[in-house]
């Protein structure tokens, strides 16, 4: 592999001890991926950051690294951490998780990293450019950016992307390369998907059929950027997919032909098999969930538009970012979901926060990755469906089905 | 017998050989408090790896076992060395963070448990 002058100051410590730790980092994953040369990034997103996941191991080693005063070099974003950073004692979420986990934000900080929690980033202060190389963490984020903006990431781990982050650099492998976004897979769908849970079904099947591929979307007319997000959370999560492509939909298969020619075709027929597999036999529902991904401002409006003026029965959990809270709550958004029962929760989402502390058994959601996800992180009973569906669970305190 | 491999985090070391032929997970297949190999059924099952020269032929699982290395350095119960046929991103980020000497690219069946190893930069000595 070869590097420059200024990258090999950084290997030989020349640019203090955090740099070079950081430059280690990212030749050592430059050689195991065969990369010849590094490349330098627009932007990071660290993933890595709920005291649930990182435990006192991961924040043992997040505050030695920001006691040695290095600083991120680029503009980097953070994943959602374990609580909402300023409402978690009224949510009910244990005070020693919290000191922690405020500990492991205030590391990140001192780094200069921006610590507006999030899983979508992309929604709020760091868009990647078509074409343009970044380092994320994240599965959702990842596929989002690789797919619906056309930037370039490999799937960073949270630690490979704060060296990213700090040395400005990625090995030159994988997703970066044009030879590497071509799809393997052509999957033909020949069923009506439409709405955020059609997609995210989708995304589940396609992630299981496919594993770690990329695939070729055929058959899709038209989808939303919120069902573009919900597409490629479920994908990334029921595979390791970093990438599809849709025709005619997303950018890069407008530029040029995206599919290696032996491609393999699969037929996607139905989504009952999603929706049966994602679904459990409960009838109460404790909580109703949306907002994995972080929603979007057309998300929240669209469920302040449901229960206007109406009182729900079960909890009600919003996740999205203090960015789009803000914005929210200048269109008057949040009080009336408030008005309603329900809450709409910065920083933090379902998976990643220690729900099973705060008593929920059972939970119903519009989100193909949180229905797959919420069963094994938190030991919940999962009910999912269209958003529909779930403001009436929220409504009645009972699923019904459709 | 001197063997060639490839440095993922340099430092000269010397111990005695552990030799995994399967691959090991550090996230639930180590307890980083006593340095044990708990993962039921595994080769190495009940192996105290701490100060040893571990070597298997890569790492497995989930991610979080880079930071269980980090634990085990700063608990005194890591591995005084790893030796990979394939390093992959877990153990590679791990050993560097947690300054543990690593070496891939090397055909571990030539090594046996109770070897003694000594490492100079990319050159191991075993039993020499």
């Amino acid at each position: 592999m070869i590097i420059t002058k200024e990258e090999e100051m950084m290997l030989n410590g020349e640019r203090g001890e955090g740099v070079q730790k950081a430059m280690e980092i990212i030749v050592a994953l430059g050689k195991i991926y065969g990369a010849k040369n590094l490349i330098k990034i627009e932007s990071a997103h660290i993933s890595g950051v709920s005291y649930k996941n990182l435990g006192d191991e991961g924040l043992e080693f997040l505050e030695e690294i920001a006691n040695t005063g290095v600083k991120v070099s680029v503009k980097t974003t953070l994943n959602p951490a374990g609580i909402d950073l300023d409402f978690w004692e009224t949510l009910g979420f244990k005070r020693d998780f919290a000191e922690k986990q405020i500990k492991i934000i205030k590391a990140y900080e001192k780094m200069g990293v921006k610590t507006t929690c999030t899983c979508t980033p992309y929604l709020t202060e760091n868009k990647p450019k078509l074409g343009k190389h970044v380092a994320w963490g994240e599965s959702s984020a990842i596929i989002y950016v690789n797919s619906v903006l056309g930037a370039r990431t490999n799937r960073e781990s949270g630690i490979s992307a704060l060296a990213s982050a700090i040395t400005g650099r990625t090995a030159n492998y994988g997703l970066h390369l044009d030879e590497n976004r071509l799809a393997d897979y052509k999957i033909n769908v020949k069923c009506e998907v439409k709405g955020i849970s059609d997609f995210g079904a989708l995304g589940y099947l396609i992630g299981k059929k496919i594993g770690n591929k990329i695939p070729y979307i055929i058959g899709v007319k038209s989808a939303s950027l919120d069902e573009l997000k919900a597409l490629g959370a479920a994908m990334a999560a029921s595979g390791a997919i970093g990438l599809f492509h849709i025709e005619g939909i997303t950018p890069e298969t407008n530029m040029k032909k995206m599919i290696k020619e032996n491609a393999e075709e699969i037929e996607i027929t139905s989504l009952k098999e999603a929706y049966e597999t994602l679904n459990s036999d409960v009838k109460d529902i404790d909580l109703v969930s949306i907002g994995c991904p972080h929603t979007s401002i057309n998300e929240i409006t669209e469920i302040a538009r449901l229960i206007r003026g109406r009182k729900i029965k079960t909890e009600l959990w919003i996740t999205t970012s203090r960015y789009l809270y803000n914005e929210a709550k200048k269109l008057g958004l949040i009080d009336v979901i408030n008005e309603a029962g329900g809450k709409v929760i910065r920083d933090t989402c379902i998976i990643v926060a220690p729900i099973e502390d705060l008593g929920f058994k059972t939970l119903a959601t519009n989100s193909g990755k949180m229905a797959l996800l919420a069963p094994l992180h938190s030991k919940v009973k999962v009910r999912f469906g269209n958003l529909n569906q779930c403001i009436k669970a929220a409504l009645e305190g009972e699923w019904i089905d459709n | 017998m001197i063997i060639k491999g490839r440095i993922i985090k340099a430092g000269n070391v010397e111990g005695e050989a552990l030799v995994s032929m399967e691959p090991i997970a550090f996230f639930g297949g180590v307890d980083p408090e006593t340095g044990k190999i708990i993962e039921r059924n595994h080769p190495l099952e009940g192996e105290i790896i701490s100060g040893k020269i571990l070597v298997f032929p890569h790492g497995k699982g989930s991610t979080v076992g880079t930071y269980i290395l980090y634990r085990m350095k700063k608990k005194g119960t890591a591995p005084k060395a790893i030796i990979n046929e394939e390093c992959e991103p877990i153990i590679a980020v791990g050993t560097i963070i947690s300054d543990i000497p690593c070496i891939d690219k090397v055909d571990i069946k030539k090594i046996k448990s109770g070897d003694k190893i000594r490492i100079e930069g990319d050159t191991i000595y075993v039993n020499e």
